[in-house]
């Protein structure tokens, strides 16, 4: 056709010639607009409001134990900085439960996933954005307390070698325990899609392990065969985390009559929570194989 | 220029072959892609994104081979897809913008030409408000917008008149016709319906059980006799610029008709038969000369459904089984009662393919000077 008549029927639309920053610049824009979607941020008001209150309540813990320290001028907190996620553990499954569909399930329920395969974005690229930023929105929400609780800590002039290396064995912990949390409970969430399903099945998968574990854990306590405990521990991601930062990250085990893995038995901690990782991550990517296609 | 190419393409399931053995070529401009369902339509078109590999034979889109290029087909294709895929929840501005952002456009760039295009497809104030409370011709507006949202230079719209009401599919069918004579974007929509693409596309390739059934240029059956229909503006030399543009053709010995043919602004359209190109040289200096503004210069077609009809007939008589052609003629119709009976017609005559490229050129239909441009660029801006 002549040039000319392109002209004619051009106006009013205007060509596009400017940037494409292709694929790695898409991963990065989707892996930001989950993690603050995450905390509902660029979402409707209501969507702020759960997350919001869930960070709120695991930081508050923290500013009380740090304002009675310095008050009352003690020589340590009373929280190591590894046990405090194990302590709010709750929480964090409130948090995950609420956030990790939200994160994954909108796009499979809405069928939106095939808009994004038909763009540069590969399925790998979708499955880290969202891992990727569940996973940091998991971190800022277990790293903020503890943050809290070193700048009391140093405000309230506690030894800071000490502090410190507690400090950073605590970011550590919950960076690993962001990590395998935000793997499994994206991966429940993705293959059960449906509304409220993929809450209740985070909810449940967390919380019935660690009971049935910490049930199991109780009754061979009672029996005295204290060397089950630490194995038992393999079985529920938060007594995962809890064996490796006692074998590893000078913790004290939160298991009954602290009976934590050894440095032995923690090397298979750490296979454990690397191969759940590295399974959720694969899960990931089947369940995306085949979605709208 | 060949914007789609398939050779011997097919796609095995388990269970049913989808595509078998399909070779074509689309050259640019609007192609329909007709099929009942399960031809194989959706298939094709996840085969052509370099989504879903094919089980044997080639494929290229823009001259890129899908099974090694799919990204940087991808960068360049828009896809639209059948079913829904809205999120209720948020605004069409932002669900478009996020999507711009995933083709890789910039932050700034993205929110501006989600602006632009979800004007350009008829979204105004309704673009703020979320996407559940949005009619399914409002739905389908924003799921065209995200498939261009990215200036994309060919999109594949899969069935994106289904489910709208006959109004609501002609906007549909409007606007897929302004996405290439406006934007300057080549389309491939499918169809299960013959009839309604007919107006719309250039190239109508109609496929059946993954068979190759036809694959025809619509301008084929009209170069015979090719009607054009113009619409002008008024001016105040001329206040009815239509019997003005009459006059000055009849002055030169064209004869015009006058009737709209029933179609929106009938009265106002004037109808005449063209020769040559010079039928359009001649017109754009008479409109120019009277000092009118084009509002509309067309090639008015032939219907597809009579197209078939015809070769139906010649098959009939050939085979001597009038039977069929009674509920193919009936038609403007569900593909399967056309393709049905012309599949042996097909089989047996050119199931060959016509390169859509030379039909694009031979259809000048709105060849225009600059100056008509300038008259409908003003038109333009004000309508806006
Ligand atoms: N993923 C799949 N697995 C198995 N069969 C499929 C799959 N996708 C499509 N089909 C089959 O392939 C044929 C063509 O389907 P499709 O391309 O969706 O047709 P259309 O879009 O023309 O309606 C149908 O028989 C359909 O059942
Ligand atoms: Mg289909």
């Amino acid at each position: 056709m002549p040039a000319d008549s392109t002209q004619i029927h051009n106006i009013g639309y205007r060509h596009y010639d400017g940037q494409r920053l292709g694929r790695a610049y898409a991963t990065r824009s989707l892996f930001s607009q989950s993690l603050r979607g995450a905390y509902g941020l660029g979402r409707s008001a209501k969507s702020k409001v759960l997350p919001m209150i869930l960070f709120g309540v695991m930081c508050a813990p923290a500013l009380i134990m740090v304002a009675v320290a310095v008050a009352t001028k003690a020589n340590d907190l009373p929280v190591d900085y590894t046990r405090y996620a194990i302590v709010l553990q709750a929480v964090i499954s409130l948090y995950l439960a609420a956030q990790a569909p939200q994160t994954v399930s909108r796009d499979l329920r809405f069928k939106t996933v095939p808009l994004y395969f038909s763009r540069p974005i590969e399925r790998v690229d979708y499955v880290r954005a969202k891992f990727a930023a569940l996973s940091s929105a998991l971190f800022i929400l277990t790293a903020a307390p503890l943050i809290v609780l070193y700048t009391g800590a140093l405000l309230a002039k506690l030894d800071f070698a000490d502090q410190t290396k507690g400090f950073a064995q605590g970011l550590v912990s919950v960076a690993l325990l962001s990590v395998l949390f935000a793997g499994i409970a994206l991966l429940i969430s993705a293959v059960t899609p449906r509304r409220g399903l993929g809450i209740a099945a985070v909810i449940a998968v967390l919380t019935i392990s660690y009971g049935a574990v910490s049930t199991v854990q109780a009754i061979a306590d009672e029996q005295g065969s204290g060397s089950a405990i630490g194995w038992l521990g393999l079985f529920s991601p938060i007594t995962l985390i809890d064996g490796v930062q006692t074998a590893f990250l000078g913790a004290t085990s939160a298991f009954p009559g602290e009976e934590g893995p050894s440095t032995g038995a923690g090397v298979v901690y750490v296979l454990v929570t690397l191969a759940l990782i590295a399974g959720s991550y694969a899960g990931l990517l089947r369940r995306y194989r085949k979605a709208g296609l | 220029m060949t914007v789609i190419a398939t050779e011997s393409l097919s796609k095995r399931f388990p269970r049913v072959t989808a595509l078998d053995r399909l070779s074509m070529d689309i050259g640019p401009g609007v192609t329909g892609l007709v099929g009942a369902n399960g031809a194989g339509k959706s298939t094709l078109i996840k085969i052509l994104l370099g989504l879903s590999p094919a089980t044997e034979g080639r494929a290229a889109v823009l001259g890129l081979d899908v099974a090694t290029s799919g990204g940087q087909i991808r960068e360049r294709v828009g896809y639209m897809p059948e079913h829904d895929c809205l999120p209720p929840d948020v605004s069409a501005t932002e669900f478009v913008v996020h999507m711009a952002r995933m083709s890789g456009l910039p932050p700034t760039a993205a929110r501006e030409r989600t602006a632009d295009t979800l004007r350009h497809v008829g979204l105004y104030e309704e673009r703020y408000r979320p996407i559940g409370g949005y009619s399914t011709g409002m739905k389908q507006r924003v799921k065209l917008a995200q498939a261009l949202v990215h200036d994309p230079q060919l999109v594949f719209l899969d069935e994106p008149t289904n489910g709208l009401d006959p109004v609501g599919r002609d906007e549909m069918l409007g606007l897929i016709r302004r996405v290439h004579t406006d934007f300057g974007i080549s389309v491939l929509v499918t169809s299960h319906l013959l009839g309604e693409l007919e107006r719309t596309c250039d190239h109508v390739v109609v496929i059946d059980g993954g068979k190759l059934l036809r694959s025809s240029s619509t301008t084929d059956f009209t170069q015979s006799t090719t009607t054009v229909a113009v619409e002008v503006t008024d001016s105040d030399t001329h206040p009815d610029g239509t019997a003005a543009l009459r006059a000055a053709l009849a002055a030169r010995g064209v004869a015009t008709h006058d009737d709209g043919g029933g179609l929106p602004g009938a009265g106002h359209t004037v109808l005449l038969e063209a020769e040559s190109e010079e039928t359009y040289d001649l017109l754009r200096d008479v409109v120019a000369d009277l000092g009118l503004g084009l509002v509309r210069m067309e090639q008015r077609r032939h219907h597809i459904a009579e197209v078939f009809r015809a070769h139906d007939e010649e098959t009939a008589r050939a085979e001597k089984a009038a039977a069929t052609t009674a509920a193919a003629a009936t038609s403007d119709a569900a593909v399967t009662t056309a393709a049905a009976a012309s599949s042996e017609a097909a089989a047996a005559s050119d199931a060959a393919v016509t390169p859509a490229a030379t039909d694009a050129d031979a259809t000048p239909a709105t060849t225009a000077t600059p100056a008509i441009t300038a008259e409908r660029t003003g038109g333009g801006r004000d309508a806006r």
